[in-house]
């Protein structure tokens, strides 16, 4: 399926806020969104390496907790997994 | 019902302010997610997809409208108006900040209430019968046993790292709507023929991803032994339980591994040497929390209520509620009274902070200040005058509380699922909302009668789905939710864990599935009296099998 | 000889501590409270009871008590090891150690030894705490430990909610 093909071909790093828990997102400029669309997306492989590295020195520095990759839809801007959709949107209820 | 006593004040008083020193410890940076993580478990709080979520235990379920009320406040105030009840008898938010916890937890302990262990490898809030202390059917009230195993449990300075999580439930009617049978520790409170008073015991049940029915150890514990000998069976499961395999480390596991009659020695020979200083629970110990829990001043009045009857006759809503929702209370004249948090459609369990108030004023008003939270995810309002029910019922329509649907198709116990969950895999509200919808129509829901319909949104089952008439199991097949169906579970007295039906159905058509096994039982049941339950375990998988999947 | 600088807490204050982990095989010192481990103190019993220096007993998480009924009067402490503060076997072999072999002496938890479960372990039964982590060692010595009572035992460090 063709969604499962480009999965890891572009990555945002997501993470929840330390104080609030809300689900945020890391922009290109280090700041943190609840938008994925405004999200900082590189390329998978060492670019995406480098982008977990840069988040979790967020973590490290207590900003946000337990940061990851997710795989996002390039043209959408929007993260390819269900789990994440509900993450970057609300609960569908 | 239970009040604190000056210890039980400072033990939560000093838990608040150790968890507001953590949380202080957390925000300046002093602690790491790693070191703050179990610490927060401790104290109820999770991180969800969203947002923490705030576990407040409810110790076996039991309410009164000042609590209730204080429930509504916080939702009010630090949550979006509303609150989730559980399939623990608890109640969770999900969208509280962790900076307002220590706050949240200063305004419980202000009623008496905490989130101590509700979380973690410890001994969690133990659960009882929702009906305890006013069914008709009832043996022993189970609520003080409950509330000895809470304190007995409380911080218990050996069981706070086990090798897992581990839940007692105690029932007093042999009808067990407790669930004892898929607990940790399950206990039937009974009486022997000399008319003293006992506990069967039984261990290592439980649901996750491993389901077993669990085994009776012993089958008339006098009252007097009841701590030590949970102790011994957990002193017992602490050191032998599995450490290496996160899915194994239950007592269940350690159960099944090395066998009933393995564990009972092992159980025996600790309980054997206990020391005799602490072993035995005093009469008088027992007497002091039983008379918390004396049954309220009942009126005497005749069993029937010329009132209800002559208001039924007008009200077709209030006669179904009363068929539905009304189960038979010990005292003559009075009622117990579910009130359904399943309205049509609706989120199963949750309850807005506006309704919260509503039943705390009926709580307060007609059944002696109390209420208590179902597992099956209900408010009962224990102890109501049937003369009264006609404005209960008034009230609780008022409130949108008065879904006539205890025990029907609609009654759906859900898990929260991918929606809130980060365990889950797929999303169990929705699934619950569009079966809701399906069958809507109360002729159809009680004409199917009793069906217990329990939906998980992961392999954990917290939605209980294993000992659902039908369950429901959502899972990722290849980033698809897809839903596999199990039948015949059930959770009482004729405890049994469901058997899956054969292949999984996608999000849209799992409603249609469910719509096909139910028009199958009505076609094959002998009589409207054979319940869904019966009828399955007569016939089998096969007709339901073969219904589901003809055109495969 | 333990790899951590560690202190040792007892009686609600940090006291000096003599004592040295043994490696199996290795000789016993004279002048010191010499800890050994379940296996070597088996196998070499009547040596290590015949002996008249200070001996102690440690155990791992893992041990259990088989083989040591009968013996416990020999030891002037027994240690157990915490691997994992979440692995809470020490706190049931502290139990079974003072209630079904009758021990009396000096039971001293060590390991992952941390500043939120140290009241568990008082009052659990352990007299003394060998602490390797300066956090706990520094909120312990600023009376930072709250203590959450418990039905029936006095608070054993001053909590800070009894403090406000």
């Amino acid at each position: 399926m063709a969604a499962r093909k480009i999965k890891f071909d572009w990555v945002a790093a997501t993470a929840n806020d330390l104080k609030g828990g809300e689900a945020v997102f890391r922009r290109a400029d280090g700041s943190w969104t609840r938008a994925v669309a405004e999200a900082e997306l590189v390329p998978g492989g060492e670019a995406g390496a480098a982008l977990l590295a840069r988040a979790q020195a967020d973590h490290a520095a207590n900003r946000v907790v337990e940061p990851v990759l997710i795989a996002v839809d390039p043209t959408t801007r929007r993260p390819l997994s269900l789990r994440e959709r509900i993450r970057a949107d609300g609960p569908t209820v | 019902m239970y009040r604190y006593d000056q210890f039980d004040r400072s033990f939560v008083a000093a838990r608040v302010a150790e968890f507001r020193d953590q949380v202080q410890r957390r925000l300046s940076g002093e602690l790491t997610e790693d070191q703050f993580k179990p610490l927060r478990l401790m104290n109820g709080v999770y991180l969800q997809l969203h947002a923490y979520m705030l576990r407040i235990a409810i110790p076996y379920g039991v309410l009164s409208g000042r609590q209730l009320r204080k429930l509504a406040h916080i939702g009010r105030v630090y949550d979006r108006s509303s609150g989730h009840f559980t399939t623990r008898q608890n109640l969770q938010f999900n969208w509280v900040r962790l900076a307002d916890i220590p706050d949240i937890l200063s305004e419980l302990a202000e009623v008496e209430m905490h989130a101590i262990q509700t979380s973690g490898n410890c001994i969690r809030n133990v659960t009882a019968d929702h009906f305890a202390g006013a069914a008709a059917d009832e043996t022993v009230d189970p609520r003080p046993y409950a509330e000895l195993l809470r304190q007995w449990s409380s911080l218990h300075p050996e069981f706070t790292f086990l090798p897992r999580k581990f839940k007692l439930a105690v029932t007093g009617a042999a009808v067990d709507r407790a669930a004892i049978q898929v607990h940790d520790i399950g206990l039937e409170v009974k009486r022997n023929e000399r008319g003293e008073i006992g506990f069967a015991v039984y261990v290592g049940g439980g649901q996750g991803r491993t389901p077993m029915i669990a085994k009776k150890l012993r089958d008339f514990l006098p009252e007097r032994d009841l701590l030590a000998y949970c102790e011994a069976i957990l002193r017992v499961y602490n050191l032998e339980g599995r450490r290496d395999n996160k899915y194994k480390a239950r007592i269940k596991i350690l159960v099944h591994e090395k066998g009933l009659e393995e564990i009972a020695a092992s159980v025996e020979a600790e309980f054997a040497a206990r020391p005799v200083a602490t072993a035995n629970l005093g009469e008088a110990e027992i007497a002091r929390i039983a008379a918390y829990f004396a049954p309220p001043k009942f009126a005497s009045l005749p069993a029937r209520s010329s009132v209800l009857d002559a208001a039924q006759a007008k009200d077709s809503a209030l006669q179904r509620f009363v068929a539905r929702n009304v189960s038979a209370h010990k005292a003559p004249g009075y009622g117990v009274v579910t009130v359904s948090l399943k309205p049509i459609g609706g989120i199963p369990g949750d309850a807005t902070s506006d309704q919260m108030d509503a039943l705390a004023d009926i709580a307060e008003r007609w059944s002696f200040d109390e209420l208590r939270v179902s597992h099956a995810q209900n408010i009962v309002l224990p102890h109501v005058r049937l003369d009264d029910l006609p404005q209960v019922h008034a009230a609780l329509a008022a409130a949108g509380l008065a879904t006539p649907n205890d025990g029907l198709v609609t009654d759906i116990i859900a898990c929260p699922g991918l929606d809130y969950c980060a365990l889950a895999n797929a999303r169990s509200i929705p699934v619950a909302q569009e079966i809701s919808q399906r069958f809507a129509d109360l002729d159809r829901q009680n004409a199917i009668g009793e069906l217990k319909l329990k939906i998980s949104g992961c392999i954990n089952a917290c939605g209980h789905h294993h000992v659902g008439h039908i369950g429901i199991l959502g899972v990722d097949r290849q980033g698809e939710e897809f839903y596999q169906i199990t039948l015949g579970g059930a959770e009482g007295a004729d405890c049994a864990i469901g058997e899956l039906v054969g292949p999984g159905f996608a999000a849209d058509k799992i409603t249609d599935a469910v719509e096909t096994l139910v028009e199958t039982y009505l076609k094959l049941r002998r009589d409207p009296g054979e319940r869904f339950l019966d009828a399955y375990r007569r016939v089998g998988l096969g007709p339901f099998q073969e219904a589901l999947y003809a055109d495969a | 000889m333990p790899t951590l600088e560690t202190e040792l807490y007892r009686g609600g204050r940090f006291v000096a501590d003599d004592a040295v982990y043994v490696a199996d095989g290795e000789p016993l010192p004279a002048n010191a409270l010499a800890l050994v481990s379940k296996k070597r103190y088996l196998a070499e019993r009547e040596v290590l009871d015949a002996w008249q220096g200070r001996l102690g007993l440690a155990l791992e998480t893992a041990d259990t008590l088989d083989g040591l009924e009968g013996t416990l009067d020999r030891f002037a402490t027994i240690v157990l090891r915490f691997a994992r503060y979440a692995d809470g076997r020490p706190y049931s072999l502290a139990h079974r150690l003072r209630h079904r072999l009758g021990y009396r002496g000096e039971l001293r938890a060590a390991g992952d030894v941390l500043q939120d479960q140290i009241v568990f372990m008082l009052r659990g039964g352990f007299d003394a705490l060998e602490i390797a982590h300066a956090g706990t060692r520094a909120a312990l010595r600023a009376n930072r430990i709250v203590v959450v009572p418990t039905r029936g035992t006095a608070p054993v460090v001053q909590s800070l909610a009894a403090a406000e």
